[in-house]
């Protein structure tokens, strides 16, 4: 068995852009085993691509990004499906496939992984959907149900082959507070007792403050992480003030 | 109302006051008239006075802003603006709002404009090939691995590109051979050769415009489709959400489209043979020649390789346009008109290649003697 403070992501001097613009540079950090990691930053500050990038979906300039032991950036086929095994994605827009229903959308990994009957990937659907709050649901499409939903149940299909690590990006925008809090509470259950990994990317401060191991702040301007640790002692001790006054959502920010 | 007085201090300072409501609908005359001042007095220090000003909103601020501009660096002061709308005022920096934050990224020349352009054809050229290439392979998998084939969005595709467009292509073949008939009948009927309207007819349907017809429809129908259903998933973030499921995006999305095609279209062509042969058949009739020896005559010219000539083309063209239909698709970016971009370039670039494709055919065919 692994140990608890052992990394289970380790990004290494990662440079990423589009065409000419470069937009994260020389970026490392480690995320440890069973935290619960949130990625923070303003709008247009380089979140999405670096989850692009931790999830394999885009191909750095330079660096790797090593996710229980093998590096996604250069691992092709099997090996790829291997680490890709290990992760579950919930994107922003929930991206569930439209053209089947929500019990649907959650088998398809089993179906596709798995060799278990179909009642038996019927059954782990359920559940899965079941945690979500969506069992009333499960033979809705995508669009017959609210954006809210959509994303619950995109969560209840990234969980669906119980992966160690969950990416969520954005996953209580758009959520009233009181299923937001339910998130967060289903995010830290997962955490503490099945030990996933989550990564996730949320603006959400009261969601952060409650369950947030370790956050890193990446920035526009600096083009990298400008703090990293503990939510709490960022906002009450950082150095930098900019840092400070997100914590604090307090307006006229500049980095320092 | 907003009014604009012009007078003299004693300092030398020329005072423009101010007073009314300033907003989008009342500012127009004061604006010009404060502009015009703001030029007379070139070098002078001005001062707004806007205690009689009563509103101002985002316009009107926009206005002082823009005389603070006119005026130069420090020369121009607002005084007595009421605080809540000079809480509006400095919010902007008038310098910073004259300078371009964003300024068009220089601009290349024309040759290498072309350069740039022909290096893109290029890609493109290259992309559909090796795409082709990457989807004859998914093939040879599939065929090697039918149980990794998602039979069931095969069928459900298979409908829509078959069964639903029988009706398009049966009307379509019709009419091609009734008019096929009718503008070669009218001529040949001077020398007494209608009888050899079912020959030409015969021929030309299904060696070659069964298929090349069959083949524009699909292009048209279901490459479109086909590009806009895969775009707008991609928008969707879906076939990121397949990647990083591991699932292939060439097996999940790509596949059962092309098979579907592979499947439908030859049938489709063999319907839009004979349905256009019926039209010819029926248009002849009315030049008192009977079914029986329309049907005799096309027999006895007609060759079985005549038929297989055309045939064999339809399932060339049935990847070439599911395969490009699929492409582009993928190669959408973002937004909603990305993916009508999509699906106009999965048209336009499969009837391109298919009548490349059937030009090499026909060349193919010549020198094989067939």
């Amino acid at each position: 068995m692994a140990r608890d403070d052992e990394p289970i992501i380790e990004v290494r001097d990662l440079t990423a852009g589009y065409d000419d613009v470069v937009i994260l540079e020389h970026v490392s950090f480690d995320v440890r085993r069973g935290e619960i990691f949130v990625i923070l930053g303003g709008s247009g500050s380089g979140k999405s691509t670096l989850l692009k990038h931790m999830i394999g979906l885009d191909e750095p300039s330079s660096g790797s990004v090593v996710i229980d032991g093998a590096d996604i950036v250069v691992a092709e086929g099997d090996a790829r499906r291997e680490i890709l095994r290990k992760i579950g994605v919930m994107y922003q827009s929930g991206a569930l496939f439209g053209s089947m229903t929500l019990a649907e959308n959650v088998r398809l990994p089993l179906e596709e992984y798995t060799d278990l009957d179909g009642d038996e990937i019927e059954l782990i659907a359920r559940m899965k959907l079941e945690l979500v709050g969506l069992a009333q649901f499960t033979g809705h499409l995508p669009a017959e149900v609210s954006g809210g939903m959509q994303k619950r149940a995109a969560i209840a299909r990234a969980m669906a082959l119980d992966p160690k690590i969950l990416f969520l990006d954005e996953p209580s925008a758009g959520l009233d507070p009181i299923t937001s809090a339910e998130l967060d509470a289903l995010i830290k259950r997962l955490a503490r007792s099945l030990g996933v990994t989550f990564i996730i990317v949320t603006h959400e401060l009261p969601s952060i403050f409650a369950i947030a191991d370790r956050v890193i702040m990446v920035d526009r301007r600096t083009r990298g992480i400008v703090a990293e640790g503990d939510p709490r002692r960022l906002r009450d001790q950082s150095d930098n003030p900019w840092v400070r006054q997100f914590f604090r959502r307090e307006p006229e920010a500049q980095p320092a | 109302m907003a009014a604009l007085a012009i007078s003299e201090a004693a300092d030398g300072r020329r005072v423009l006051a101010l007073s009314g409501r300033l907003d989008a609908s009342t500012i127009r005359g004061v604006w010009t008239d404060g502009r015009k001042a703001i030029a007379e007095a070139t070098g002078r220090r001005v001062v707004v006075d806007a205690s009689n000003v009563d509103y101002c909103d985002g316009a009107g601020v926009a206005m002082l802003v823009n005389l603070m501009q006119q005026a130069g660096p420090g020369k121009l002061q607002v005084e007595n603006l009421k605080p809540a709308f000079a809480a509006l005022l400095h919010q902007f920096d008038p310098e910073r709002l004259a300078q371009d934050l964003d300024p068009p990224a220089p601009r290349r020349s024309a040759i290498e404009e072309v350069g740039v352009i022909v290096a893109g054809v290029g890609q493109d050229i290259r992309d559909q090939i090796a795409f082709i290439g990457e989807t004859a392979a998914a093939l040879a998998y599939a065929a090697r691995h039918p149980s990794t084939v998602r039979w069931k969005d095969v069928g459900s595709i298979c409908e829509r590109v078959g069964a639903d467009a029988l009706p398009i292509v049966a009307l379509i073949s019709f009419l091609l051979g009734v008019i096929l008939a009718f503008e070669s009948a009218i001529p040949m009927r001077r020398f007494g050769a209608e009888i050899f309207v079912a020959d030409l007819i015969g021929i030309s349907m299904l060696r070659e415009l069964g298929a090349l017809m069959t083949a524009i429809l699909l292009a048209g129908r279901s490459g479109a489709a086909f590009a806009a259903e895969i775009g707008t998933m991609k928008v969707n973030q879906e076939v990121d959400a397949l990647t990083t499921m591991g699932l292939d995006p060439v097996r999940f999305l790509v596949t059962p489209r092309v098979i579907a095609a592979l499947l439908m279209t030859p049938l489709l062509t063999l319907c839009a043979d004979l349905i256009g042969l019926l039209g010819g058949a029926l248009t002849l009739r009315t030049f008192s020649i009977p079914f029986v020896t329309f049907v005799h005559e096309v027999d006895s010219i007609v060759t079985f390789s005549d038929f297989m000539a055309g045939f064999a083309k339809s399932f060339v063209f049935a990847l070439l346009i599911a395969g490009i239909g699929c492409l582009r698709g993928l190669q959408t970016r973002a937004g909603a008109s990305s993916v009508g971009d999509a699906a106009t370039r999965a048209v336009v670039s499969g009837i391109i290649m298919l009548v490349i494709v059937d030009g090499l055919f026909a060349v193919i065919y010549f020198f094989l003697d067939i």
